[in-house]
């Protein structure tokens, strides 16, 4: 304990640490009320989803027959399903699937695309052409019937449902990325790299991304809520996760029936959705503004 | 003609760098070559586009590849030829035996990286050592260009552009090279900058013990720190000589023409006498002596073929059948 202080004594200096950039984006996020309002549902949602055992007041599958289709009470506050089952319950627990499915399957994307998108900016020439014209098939088909596609033929399942829906965000993240290196590709600071004599590898990842990842954040977090949709939509022609797992998108699949005589089993769930799709919106609208330097006050 | 290189620390021979433009071949650096003895100054002096980063860059081996190619020639540091290891061992020399000092400052450093982590980068690079052990060298190396160690944790652009530039030479020279090439290290500063710059790279070179290459357009600064000085025009050096061959006696006509332009502090001029005309085109060049178009003192004979580099005094080079004769 003694030497471990010691030492990150030494290390730090003795000045007070001036501000870091991530200091500075959060002071400047926290002045944009929308971005704030943004970030705080989706921590709310967050909070939901982790915490769901104890939140939700029925166990999700748990059916009641003798109260079906029963209209929102205090006892079910937003009433129940066919089968009984409380919908609110169902939506804390649904919230699990639909955050983890859109959040992940947005982080593999970007990963996989930032992968190609690096190698394509980084060394141009016949790489950027191979990847970027792979990137173009890619591309040509349209995002939801790609997901179709893919879930179609791995089959349905929590994990096969974010293959198919992170494969949509590649090409975006690939070429963002791309972009942004070929702005910064020439500047003296990689050659200055090279010739102190850090390894290509090295230089990708301290040096080329770190400098160019901006913009992929921003787009990253704003493709949440459209991922969370395009799973909701694929749980709604019934591929996605499977019931009894309570999903947003199958809850409304399984509820549209009967939207005349009890709204509320698709109200709800769709409310949500909504409101999740706001939330990280406007929270990745804040962030865009408060990274972009051009906006600095 | 040269003198043998195993009794020199560099020598470039014949070097010759070409770049490939949309079909069109550059002729950047045409068959430089010149030695360096150890903890000599060589001064690479020439207008933009003359060739003097090509040859740098050459030396270092970070010439882009394509569109830039080392088409012939011969770079022996220490008896062994830069041009013929491999890359691995290129790798150990990078940096370590040989550094560079870019030109400008601004854009030389990554700008999201603490400067201190950049100068400890490239300690961890070439020395077998701890995170800790590397910052506190890095702050040593801080402190040697005259910057605070408590400055270690801050952002290049919380620095003006002079105490960048010093970053820069930190970083080139963090590892103690033998051979720092200065890519026109104080273009980017102004005046007074210059100056502390420049003493402070004779400070540290004269205690490192290292070699320099310093590549400028700037007679000035040339001759604050070079022993010898090479005249590079469309990359061909066109006079050789140690400062005082050069600067007492220039006798290539473009020397003359660069000294000419220079105005003096005494004299009395309206207009300044710039060398008449631009450079040549590097994918076109004329035959013969390439400074024949803006020469004042051409002949037909200069048009005709290659001129070659001969000796007109002990030491010293020049390049031009009009002024040594056929010789």
């Amino acid at each position: 304990m003694l030497t471990l202080n010691s030492i990150t004594m030494e290390d730090q200096p003795v000045k007070p640490r001036r501000k870091s950039q991530f200091v500075i984006v959060a002071r400047r996020l926290s002045q944009n009320s929308s971005a704030v309002i943004g970030f705080v549902v989706a921590l709310l949602l967050a909070l939901m989803a982790i915490f769901a055992p104890i939140i939700a007041p029925y166990p999700y599958q748990k059916q009641d027959l003798t109260h079906s289709r029963a209209a929102p009470s205090a006892q079910h506050i937003m009433g129940t399903d066919e089968l009984g089952r409380d919908i609110f319950s169902r939506i804390v627990w649904g919230s699990r699937f639909s955050l983890s499915v859109g959040i992940l399957a947005v982080l593999l994307g970007t990963a996989v695309g930032m992968v190609f998108g690096a190698l394509a900016g980084y060394f141009g020439r016949v790489v950027d052409d191979i990847i970027m014209r792979f990137m173009d098939i890619l591309q040509s088909i349209p995002g939801i019937l790609l997901a179709i596609t893919i879930s179609v033929v791995l089959g349905p399942g929590l994990f096969n449902t974010l293959l198919a829906l992170s494969f949509g965000g590649i090409p975006m993240a690939c070429r963002l990325l791309r972009a942004s290196i070929l702005g910064i590709r020439h500047q003296e600071y990689l050659e200055a790299a090279t010739s102190i004599n850090a390894s290509t590898t090295r230089i990708i990842l301290k040096h080329v991304i770190p400098n160019t990842f901006s913009p992929l954040l921003v787009s990253s977090t704003m493709s949440i809520g459209n991922v969370i949709m395009m799973g909701a939509m694929l749980s709604f022609i019934g591929l996605g996760v499977q019931p009894p797992t309570p999903e947003w998108g199958s809850m409304i699949s399984g509820g549209r029936g009967l939207i005349r005589t009890c709204p509320w089993m698709v109200t709800f769930p769709g409310l949500f959705i909504m409101l999740t799709v706001l939330a990280l919106n406007l929270f990745g609208d804040g962030l865009r503004d408060a990274l972009d330097p051009k906006l600095k006050k | 003609m040269m003198p043998n290189k195993s009794e020199n620390f560099l020598s470039v021979k014949d070097l010759v760098v070409e770049y490939t433009a949309e079909g069109q071949v550059i002729h950047a650096v045409n068959g430089v070559s010149f030695t360096l003895e150890r903890g000599k100054t060589f001064g690479l002096v020439g207008e933009t586009g003359a060739g003097k980063t090509s040859t740098a860059k050459a030396i270092m081996r970070i010439l882009p590849d394509p569109p830039a190619k080392i088409k012939h020639g011969e770079i022996f540091l220490d008896g062994e030829d830069l041009l013929k290891i491999s890359e691995n061992e290129m790798r150990k020399i990078r940096g370590f035996k040989v550094s560079m000092i870019f030109q400008d400052p601004m854009t030389a450093l990554n700008p999201i990286m603490k400067v201190g982590e950049q100068i400890a980068e490239v300690i961890r690079l070439h020395n077998k050592i701890s995170q800790r052990e590397a910052n506190e060298q890095a702050m040593k190396m801080l402190e040697k260009v005259g910057i605070p160690r408590d400055r270690f944790n801050e952002y290049p652009h919380q620095f003006s552009g002079g105490m960048k530039q010093r970053v820069v030479i930190a970083i080139a020279l963090a590892c103690s090279p033998e051979l720092l090439l200065a890519d026109e290290p104080t273009t980017a500063l102004d005046v007074t900058i210059q100056a502390q710059v420049l003493e402070m790279i004779n400070k540290l070179k004269v205690d490192f013990n290292t070699s320099m290459i310093m590549i400028s357009h700037n007679l000035g600064v040339v001759a604050e720190v070079c022993d010898d000085i090479g005249v590079i025009y469309a990359g061909e050096i066109i006079e050789l000589g140690s400062k005082e061959a050069i600067f007492d006696h220039p006798t290539h006509p473009y020397t003359l023409g660069l000294f000419k332009a220079v105005p003096h502090i005494d004299d009395e001029e309206d207009r300044l006498n710039p060398i008449a005309g631009l450079p040549p085109d590097p994918s076109n060049l004329p035959k013969g002596c390439y400074f024949s178009p803006r020469c004042p003192l051409v002949t037909d004979r200069c048009r005709e073929g290659k001129i070659e580099l001969k000796e007109i005094a002990p030491g010293h080079f020049c390049r031009c059948i009009v002024k040594i004769g056929e010789g």
